[in-house]
């Protein structure tokens, strides 16, 4: 039944590992998991517990979204497949080792590195990134005690993707909106004290480039005591060119344009102010010295596609920045071979080489959301069982897997962290949860997951 | 009780999805059972296919309809399926979700096909 190059599946016992453990590991783990029946892959995730950024990124009152959690646990319950935690690339084990013990490694640990503006003042209190903010309310552990202050009645947020009004969003929303959800305890009583009445949603380019998506900016339109204004200006021109619009972004026109000064309920206390063709340029300090009150912007033109800036200075009064302008990864490894401009790993379709893979935003660069992902870990996936099953990479040669590490990570004192012991974690937090009427309480700190990890509390 | 409603509907309904390499996958289901349903109840091979789960925030069970059955179909789309249908791949004038599309006596024997790849859209 097999052409004669083209192994049969059922003949090999291949040991895979892929190093990350959000959609574009599980995605690609299913796809791996179809084609090669006798397939051993193990995953290590850095932290105690799985899922990336559907846990940590995707917001806390879309968890819709993360209904996708139930597709990667089925993934991970296949007895083919061992979910490791607490195992950091770089640190605790390190890429020749994985490579020894495994026939193939998928890297797939994602882009947490926040790009910068590089603009003076950028060092000033309460510029954060947005991710950092969303890590926070979203219980990172590493996120868990950033500081900053919500007393303050102005928020500028430089970018305008979907993690912009993500962050908008949660800012913006009444506090009922968000009590029964899954956010973190601590971010609930700050946003319950916050001061936020306007947010800013800053923008080089003009309403055609937005990269935010319809249903986003729709939601901010639902928002209950939020007023929406934009500068009729700016839409200037548009009516003639939005018929021509591929139908995506037409729509997203038409409701920008239709909302562009949302009828001011006499009960909404709140803006939401999308601004256009605007460069940041500085920052300045406010009242107190040492925290951001205002930020310069340049005004700018449109050259095509490409936003140019004017001489035309001004100034936006601020006591909070996020910066929401873009990720890169970091190279984990320096076996591993980057691109510290682009801020991903080389590769081409997903191949490094024959048994070194890439997959998510780690490949791709930060771009797109969990279904862009999930399409690319499925193409990587695929091309990972094609090399074993055409002896691309040969699966006959013996391999020790996870004995090998298992055992260096043993050497080095490491508690690892099984799916079963998350699934531990799992019930405390939704135990926790259900007592406050909430989805879940998550645990923010990795002593306190290793502790119920361990069995022992 | 014994009135003819409360037993079981049996699965007199069939759907068939047409896979973007021309296979067709023939599946039963009852009246009331959306598209969605009708894949997971049936467990159809379909990569990726539902992965909201039905709630309006993916656009992964995306379907391609021949106009006519299109337009017979009773529910129109709102803004919301609207919204996520932008963001499926392979657009086209008759798309719809299929978590959305509930499967009626008049639609039975519908033919729906699938794009050749899920999603890639919005940067
Ligand atoms: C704030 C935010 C909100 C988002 N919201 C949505 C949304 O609502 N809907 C949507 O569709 N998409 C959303 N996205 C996009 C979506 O999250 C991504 O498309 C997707 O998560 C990328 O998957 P990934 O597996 O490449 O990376 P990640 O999800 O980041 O997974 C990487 C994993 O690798 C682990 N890791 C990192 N370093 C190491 C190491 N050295 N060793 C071992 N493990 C390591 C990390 O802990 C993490 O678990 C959002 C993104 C962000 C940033
Ligand atoms: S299953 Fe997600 S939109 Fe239909």
């Amino acid at each position: 039944r097999f052409s004669t190059n083209v192994i049969d599946p059922n003949s090999i016992q291949p040991k895979l590992c892929v190093v990350g453990s959000g959609p574009a590991s599980f995605y690609a783990a299913q796809q791996i998991l179809k084609a090669l029946p006798k397939v051993q892959i193990d995953i290590f995730e850095r932290l105690p517990v799985p899922f990336g950024l559907v846990r940590f990124g995707v917001a806390p009152d879309h968890p819709e979204v993360k209904n996708v959690i139930n597709t990667f646990t089925k993934t991970a319950q296949d007895p083919r497949v061992k979910f490791i935690g607490n195992v950091k690339l770089g640190q605790d084990v390190s890429l020749a080792e994985l490579q020894n013990a495994y026939h193939s490694v998928l890297l797939a640990y994602g882009a947490e590195e926040d790009r910068l503006l590089g603009i003076p003042g950028e060092n000033l209190d309460n510029i954060l990134s947005a991710r950092e903010f969303v890590g926070w309310y979203n219980g990172l552990p590493n996120n868990k005690d950033l500081k900053f202050n919500l007393n303050i009645e102005k928020v500028a947020i430089i970018g305008q993707g979907n993690v912009a009004l993500d962050v908008a969003r949660i800012l913006l929303s009444p506090i009922d909106l968000l009590k029964k959800t899954d956010i973190t305890e601590y971010s609930l009583a700050a946003l319950a004290d916050s001061k936020v009445k306007e947010v800013k949603l800053i923008g080089r380019r003009g309403p055609l480039q937005v990269a935010f998506t319809i249903k986003e900016f729709r939601e901010m339109l639902r928002l209950p005591r939020c007023f929406v204004n934009m500068n009729a200006e700016d839409f200037a021109g548009l009516d003639a060119i939005v018929p021509n619009l591929p139908r995506p972004r037409k729509r997203l026109t038409e409701l920008l344009m239709k909302s562009i000064s949302t009828s001011k309920e006499t009960e909404a206390d709140k803006c939401f102010n999308p601004i256009f063709f605007r460069t940041p340029k500085s920052f300045q300090s406010g009242e107190d010295a040492s925290s951001v009150g205002a930020l310069t912007v340049a005004v700018n033109t449109m050259e095509g596609e490409n936003a140019v800036e004017t001489d035309v200075l001004e100034t936006i009064e601020c006591g909070l920045v996020l910066r929401s302008i873009g990720y890169k990864s970091i190279q984990a490894d320096s076996a591993i071979p980057f691109n510290s401009k682009r801020g991903l790993v080389e590769n081409s379709g997903g191949v490094i080489q024959p048994g070194l893979y890439v997959s998510g935003w780690l490949g791709t660069g930060p771009v797109g959301v969990i279904l862009s992902t999930m399409t690319n870990a499925f193409a990587v996936g695929q091309t990972m069982a094609s090399d074993i099953l055409n002896n691309t990479v040969d699966a006959s040669i013996k391999k020790p897997g996870f004995e090998f590490i298992g055992s260096l990570l043993k050497k080095k004192g490491i508690q690892t962290v099984s799916f079963a012991d998350w699934e531990q974690i799992d019930k405390v937090e939704q135990s926790r949860g259900k007592e406050k009427g909430k989805l879940r309480e998550k645990i923010v700190d990795v002593k306190e997951m290793l502790t119920i990890a361990s069995g022992k509390p | 009780s014994s009135s003819p409603d409360a037993l079981p509907k049996t699965d007199s309904l069939e759907v068939t999805f047409v896979k973007a390499d021309g296979q067709k996958v023939k599946a039963r289901c009852k009246e009331g059972d959306s598209l969605l349903d009708v894949v997971v109840n049936n467990e159809l091979d379909i990569s990726g296919y539902g992965a909201c789960e039905g709630t309006l925030t993916c656009s992964t069970c995306h379907v391609i309809l021949s106009k006519e059955d299109y337009d017979r179909i009773p529910s129109k789309p709102l803004d919301d399926e609207n919204d996520m249908l932008d963001l499926a791949f392979e657009l086209t004038e008759t798309s719809r979700l299929g978590c959305q599309i509930v499967m009626t006596k008049e639609l039975n024997g519908l033919e729906v096909r699938l794009p050749s790849s899920v999603n890639d859209a919005r940067g």
